[in-house]
């Protein structure tokens, strides 16, 4: 039995904690409110870009890109131009797909035999439509947490916000994105826990952003919604961030600071942790790459040459046999003397005769 | 007969728990994937035992014809007998039957009387086994006889028929030591 | 009553029950049937790889050096600073378990460790404790928390369950389909194979083809006089058949194009009936339009088990077809059935060994056409080039000849997810014959499924293994069958044509196995041949045997 999520539910416990009963001691709000979403916010840029600039210096010898339908090849035969990108443009749709709407996810299918032998195709949705949700929605919430950045808020994140509250219950309104985040975050959890052999593959390191991307969530939708907290409070200490001009809030609770310190740690944990996937799909080389590699040549920027056997080393091995079957040759063997040879000329030779 | 009275309309609880069973063999966390994917070419395993243990049951209900029996008896042997189970485990899946039976029908079967029906249907799982024992037996053979002559099926053959066979030697060619090859290899490249 | 043990408690007394640990915790049971022999020393030698010597998989010691850790320690280093993929495929996949159900190996066996992303974790697990700074922290923190993020230490055992895994992965990147980040497991196989020869762990399936095609130019380790016998007998069987005696030339300088395809084409049944379909193909076009092409001795293996041990021994042997085709003077490369040959030639020949800046883009001498798609490579595949023609009408071909086959269409994984070789072989099937039916959609194009032989596994040995990965394919051919009555199943892959021979003969016995080109030289109507009654295998055709038949 897999216990791996118990480690991760354990220290994302110990987290809240920490931050809960942390911002109660003096000095704790800076720390909590100040000093530690500094270093987390520049842990995380540093470190993506060390990752992604690391990545990016790797060469990469060999086009190897999957393919995913028809080549490009005669005239007549029409070709998957998203699938098996011959062109960049075609590339760029095809990363488009893949990092906007997970493509490859979707490309799971599954055919039941059903009444006797007749087939149906039923496409498995659930995983890509579960990451699908997660991701859009967290990245809509994320976008719209600019608004406590940024003075005065844009009208395109105004926008969002009413699109994200186009249902108009509950009171404040509530964002549909939210909610979304929280379903698809314990969803992706169920999963990993139910499905046997998803459990089976899983190690701590999957399940500690998924409850902690959960406590995040629980944590704003419970400000949000039934503590009701200080907004225009915590927009002058969200404002006094940017411009460095602390200010820290009265009246701002616990629950805030566990907020503010989850994000943190998740911002701080990403660099290192599986997370970097955002990076690296952009440039995984089997999506990423035209697959025209005939009609285009990749060069290798460590190509070296190698021993090779020539056909000059094989034609000396096996000139004899060549003549005699009557296979050309560059160089005729010189005439045998009519006795028998006291001893080979070329070491090889002796081998055949073995 | 009354013994069939019973089975039939537990008939896909039968099945069900009879399946869950045989798929027990694998390990635990294969096991479950085997058991609910139902795409057959996903998952040809799962699928191919669960659609011959059912026509299996029928099949026991009936009669005992012998080829039908075979017939669908063979694709699931088949399979276990290249999946590395020891004999006994490999067609041990059969005699499940009388778990799953006694399993979903409880007390009911040991009224006084069924007993002669119920060791009559009990007679026809042992001879199932059996019949199980020669298809798994075949299905070595087929193997080891195929792991024999493939490589004699088809290259040699091809050789034969060339009548090039005398001068192709019996072990791998001679192969010569390397150290004058490579060392002028590399100094042509 | 009651003490009475049940079924499931008797079983468990004779074998115990699976065991439900952690994958880290289930040792790797090397099992008879799942893996090949180790490789001959004095191959392994012959090519100059390192440390040749005589062990056996079943040993505890695998007469490793001494510092074997060091070695695959500085192999791996070596590897993540060359290899872009090799690093990101380390460090982004999630384990979403996408892959989990598509690998052939896991259907078949239901082996959690051949799961795709549980093949590449084995190598990943070291990675992070050896690697990543997180690993290491965690690893001084205490080993039980180095268990936690999935990180270990490399031991005898771990190295051993790399090697008997990945040895059972054919790298026919179907996971990588699936996978939200293209990640490609073959790629990670190869990787890892690679480093495991940097200690002479390989397998002899691979390493004796190596080093024979290192000194004779193919797999087989046959010799020039006996590639020609060879060629010579299928002329005479091809006479016999056609009443058209053909003349293939070999090593001819100044010929238009080479001709190279696998060896098992010339050497192994049923590749040999293909062999005589391009020698028929070609003497056609020769007489009807002065084709002119040669074969060669020298670079007579398309294929490339080189391929299957590093990256370095794969350019060792591809170097000799762009050399013999400077040697010769031609101006493009045809190349045959195969589906590894292509998958190098397709995306590695050109950056290994060219440009081939001294030969010519490749135009078809018949038709005219510019294969654009070959410019760089001047390779074109002999589906491309037989499409051509057919869509020109310059082949004369009378499909009625294969009515007595109901064929599909096995599409190889290189062809398919390297390439994306997909409906010129179909065009090919279609005009060729009149009986042609699909597996299910989740079987074939780019979801195709491995025959369960591929990279170097089709031994004897490890039958059992192969018949497990075998069974998906095996499996979707049986549906067919069965609804459509299919006997016969085509492929362009010489590994194909063997593996799936013994495959089919063991799961679907009524269905054999062909090439491509052996059913178009079936149909194809020879300039002055006698009229058939026999196909290429000398088996009498229905219906044509004419009336003294019964």
């Amino acid at each position: 039995m897999n216990l791996n999520y118990l480690y991760s539910l354990i220290v994302v416990i110990v987290l809240f904690l920490l931050a809960y009963v942390g911002v109660a001691l003096p000095g704790g709000k800076t720390l909590f409110g100040v000093i530690i979403p500094y270093l987390a916010i520049i842990t995380f840029i540093v470190g993506f870009c060390l990752r992604v600039v690391g990545w990016a210096r790797l060469p990469v010898p060999f086009r190897i890109p999957t393919t995913c339908g028809q080549q490009k090849s005669l005239p007549w035969i029409k070709s998957a131009n998203i699938d098996n990108p011959s062109t960049t443009g075609g590339v760029i749709l095809r990363m488009i797909l893949e990092i906007v709407f997970f493509r490859s996810l979707f490309r799971n299918t599954k055919c039941e035999l059903k009444e006797g032998d007749k087939l149906s195709y039923e496409w498995e949705k659930w995983l890509w439509m579960g990451s699908l949700a997660f991701h859009w929605a967290f990245f809509t919430v994320l976008v719209r947490h600019m608004r406590f950045f940024l003075e005065p808020v844009p009208a395109c994140l105004q926008l969002l916000d009413k699109l994200d509250g186009f249902l108009q219950i509950a009171l404040p309104g509530l964002m549909l994105s939210g909610a979304v985040l929280l379903a698809a975050v314990i969803f992706l959890f169920l999963r990993r826990l139910w499905i046997p052999h998803v459990r089976y593959i899983s190690l701590a390191s999957d399940f500690f952003p998924l409850f902690l991307i959960m406590g995040i969530a629980i944590t704003g939708i419970l400000m949000r919604y039934f503590t009701k907290v200080d907004i225009v409070g915590i927009k002058e200490f969200t404002m006094g961030l940017v411009t460095f001009n602390f200010h820290i809030p009265e009246g701002v609770g616990g629950l805030f600071y566990t907020h503010l310190f989850f994000v943190s740690i998740l911002f701080a944990y990403f660099p290192f942790s599986k997370l970097m996937h955002l990076g690296g799909i952009f440039m995984s080389p089997t999506r990423n790459l035209t697959t025209n590699s005939r009609e285009k040549r990749h060069a290798n920027p460590w190509n070296y040459p190698v021993k090779v056997h020539t056909y000059q080393q094989y034609e000396d091995e096996f000139r004899e046999k060549m003549v005699e079957a009557g296979l050309p040759v560059e160089k005729m063997p010189e005439p045998e003397p009519p006795e028998e040879p006291v001893a080979p000329e070329e070491p090889e030779d002796s081998e055949e005769k073995e | 007969m009354r013994l069939n009275d019973l089975l039939i309309p537990k008939k896909t609880a039968i099945i069900k728990k009879w399946f869950a069973l045989a798929i027990d063999t694998y390990p635990a966390d294969t096991a479950k994937f085997l058991k609910s994917q139902k795409d057959p070419f996903a998952n040809p395993v799962g699928r191919t035992i669960y659609r011959g243990l059912e026509a299996l049951f029928d099949e026991l209900l009936k009669g005992m014809d012998i080829e039908n029996i075979t017939s669908h008896l063979d694709p699931i042997i088949r399979i276990r007998a290249v999946q590395n189970f020891s004999p006994s485990r490999a067609i041990r899946f059969i005699f499940f039957l009388k778990t799953a039976i006694n399993k979903s029908l409880g007390k009911e079967i040991f009224q006084e009387q069924l007993i002669k029906d119920w060791q009559l249907f009990e007679s026809k799982i042992d001879e199932l086994s059996l019949i199980a024992f020669n298809l798994y037996t075949q299905c070595k053979e087929k193997l080891f006889e195929l792991k024999a002559n493939e490589i004699k099926n088809r290259t040699f053959k091809a050789f034969e028929r060339a009548g090039l066979v005398s001068e192709i030697p019996a072990e791998a060619p001679n192969l010569e030591p390397i150290n004058h090859i490579t060392k002028e290899a590399s100094d042509d490249v | 009553m009651s003490d009475v043990p049940t079924p499931e408690e008797l079983l468990s007394s004779i074998e115990p029950k699976p065991s439900a640990t952690g994958w880290m915790d289930t040792p790797v049971e090397i099992k008879k049937g799942m893996y090949c022999y180790a490789s001959n020393p004095k191959s392994v030698e012959y090519v100059g790889l390192p440390y040749p010597r005589q062990w056996n998989p079943k040993d505890d010691d695998w007469q490793l050096p001494e510092n074997w850790q060091e070695i695959i320690s500085k192999g791996f280093r070596e590897r993540l600073d060359r290899f872009r993929s090799v690093k990101i495929f380390m460090d982004i996949c999630v384990r979403c378990g996408a892959c989990a159900d598509k690998c052939h190996f896991f259907i078949g066996s239901g082996d959690p460790k051949n799961m795709p992303v549980l093949r590449a974790e084995l190598l990943r697990s070291v990675y992070r404790n050896d690697f990543t700074t997180v690993g290491k922290i965690i690893g001084s923190i205490g080993k039980n928390f180095k268990k936690v993020i999935g990180a270990r230490e490399l031991t005898l055992d771990v190295l051993k369950e790399w090697w008997y895994y990945l040895f059972q992965c054919s790298e026919c990147r179907r996971c990588s389909v699936f996978c939200p980040y293209g990640i490609y497991t073959a790629e990670i196989t190869i990787f890892g194979r690679e480093l495991l020869n940097l200690i002479g762990l390989n397998i002899d399936w691979v390493a004796t083809p190596v080093s024979n095609c290192y000194r004779t130019g193919n797999h087989l380790g046959i010799q020039p006089h006996a590639y020609k016998d060879m060629m010579d007998f299928f002329t005479d069987d091809i006479e016999d058949i056609t009443g058209v005696r053909v003349d293939p030339s070999f090593n001819r300088k100044g010929a238009e194009i080479l001709f190279i395809t696998p060896s098992g084409d010339v050497f192994a049944d049923p590749g040999t009936f293909t062999c005589m379909g391009y020698m028929m193909l070609f003497h056609f076009l020769q007489e009807k339009y002065g084709f002119d092409i040669t074969w060669s001795t020298y670079a007579s293996e398309g294929g490339n088990f080189g391929f299957f041990t590093s990256h370095e021994t794969m350019k060792r042997l591809n170097a000799k077809m762009y050399a013999e085709a400077k040697r010769l003077g031609v101006k493009w490369i045809l190349g045959g059935e195969c589906g590894h040959m292509w998958r190098i030639v397709h995306q590695y020949m050109d950056t290994m060994n060219g440009p081939a800046d001294f030969l010519e883009e490749p135009v078809s001498p018949i038709t005219g056409t510019k294969f654009e798609n070959a410019k760089a490579t001047k390779m074109v595949h002999i589906a491309e080039f037989m499409a051509d023609l057919i869509k020109h009408d310059k082949l004369d071909l009378d499909p009625s000849r294969n009515d007595h086959l109901r064929v599909t269409y096995h599409d190889s994984c290189n062809t398919s997810r390297v390439m994306g070789l997909l409906e010129e072989p179909r065009y090919v099937i279609e005009n060729v014959c009149n009986n042609f039916y699909e597996m299910p959609v989740n079987c074939i194009r780019e979801q195709t499924f491995c025959c369960g032989s591929g990279s170097g596994l089709n031994a004897g040995e490890n039958m059992e293994l192969r018949m497990q990965g075998g069974l998906p394919r095996a499996n979707a051919v049986k549906y067919v069958h069965e609804k459509h009555d299919v006997n016969m199943l085509a492929c362009i892959c010489a590994i194909d044509r063997a593996a799936l021979t013994t495959s089919m003969e063991y799961w679907v016995p009524e269905v054999e196995v062909t090439g491509l080109t052996e059913m178009v030289s079936n149909a194809l109507i020879l300039p002055g041949e006698r009229e058939r009654d026999m196909n290429l295998r000398s088996e009498e055709l229905p219906g044509m045997e004419g009336d003294d038949a019964e």
